[in-house]
């Protein structure tokens, strides 16, 4: 039904004009609103960082990033996340050529890189704590566990969503609905990677140094 | 129900292109391991190892907004844009400001200062 009112309302109404009307165009306002919501998302993490920096030396005795951070563990971390990203920028590729085998493969390998990212952070997590450093520790320690922690949350979320995005795009197939949500997603999976750049920089990379 | 643009359309405004992706993820793999081995190597150090692994990132972050989120690319009115500049304008003064007052707070109370403070 609302096919066939699509294809009347923008050929006849609006034929190509860029002029931004309050009842069509819901896909390049869905992608605006949900990019608002990232740039929010960037305030979180940049006051995350800000926390770090201005915490990172305070150790109170405890073991400094110096001893406690794995330069190798993060650089595998980072590299599964940019492949986790082209791959899903990939599934779009396909999305756009209508090729639901291609999505639903792209977004495996995807979703595999992605669940192996959040058990390697996990790992490393378990063993921060199993050897006494968690996040009472030190207010390293607590900044540290905060801005690592909600980008792994981020992650696992983002995983969840794949998902039910990957079930949709199964049962359903390639629709405007379907392909707005994938849209959607490979955004907020992009900036994910994009966040995780500044983790590793900041975080691993000088904290190590 | 409002109507919607059609599927093609859709796919149309998308910006995603096989180069751009291809383009974006190999800048992204060399300028990672470029930051990696500097480190790893200890080819620099102090200040301006710190410098250039900030610069390295920031010309990461970059290649990724332009070639993975497609910033700048959207029809005018580029709201999508003017968006993002507003939050790094507000990020710059969260986190310059944070760093600025916390270490002035940092320098009052060290110990070392203590004593010509004490003087005043």
């Amino acid at each position: 039904m609302s096919q066939s009112l699509t294809l009347h309302h923008t050929r006849e109404l609006h034929p190509d004009t860029r002029v931004p009307d309050p009842h069509q165009e819901t896909f390049p306002k869905t992608l605006l609103g949900f990019w608002m919501y990232l740039m929010t998302d960037c305030l979180l993490f940049g006051t995350l960082f800000a926390t770090y920096a201005v915490l990172q030396h305070q150790t109170f005795g405890a073991p400094s990033s110096r001893e406690l951070l794995s330069l190798s563990t993060a650089f595998s971390e980072t590299m599964i996340l940019l492949f986790s990203s082209v791959t899903c920028g990939f599934a779009m590729l396909s999305a756009q050529q209508n090729k639901k085998k291609g999505v639903m493969a792209w977004l495996a390998f995807s979703f595999l890189l992605g669940i192996s990212f959040v058990l390697i952070e996990g790992r490393e997590f378990r063993d921060l704590v199993q050897e006494g450093n968690s996040w009472t520790k030190s207010a390293f320690l607590s900044s540290f566990f905060t801005l690592v922690g909600t980008h792994g949350l981020h992650v696992s979320v983002g995983l969840l969503w794949m998902g039910v995005v990957m079930a949709q795009v199964y049962w359903v197939g390639i629709t405007i609905e379907t392909f707005r949500r994938l849209a959607v997603f490979s955004l907020f999976w992009h900036f994910l990677d994009l966040v995780w750049i500044f983790i590793f920089t900041f975080v691993y990379l000088m904290g190590v140094m | 129900m409002s109507a919607d643009l059609t599927l093609k359309e859709c796919q149309k405004e998308w910006h995603g292109t096989f180069r751009a992706y291809v383009i974006g993820f190999f800048a992204s793999l060399l300028l990672t391991t470029l930051s990696f081995s500097l480190v790893a190597l200890k080819a620099f150090s102090g200040q301006l190892m710190i410098y250039i692994l900030i610069a390295l990132a920031l010309t990461q972050a970059i290649v990724q907004l332009l070639f993975f989120l497609h910033l700048g690319q959207e029809a005018k009115p580029s709201w999508e844009s003017l968006v993002f500049y507003f939050m790094v304008l507000v990020l710059l003064i969260i986190a310059v400001g944070s760093l600025w007052i916390m270490h002035d707070l940092g320098e009052r109370v060290m110990p070392e200062r203590m004593e010509e403070m004490s003087h005043d």
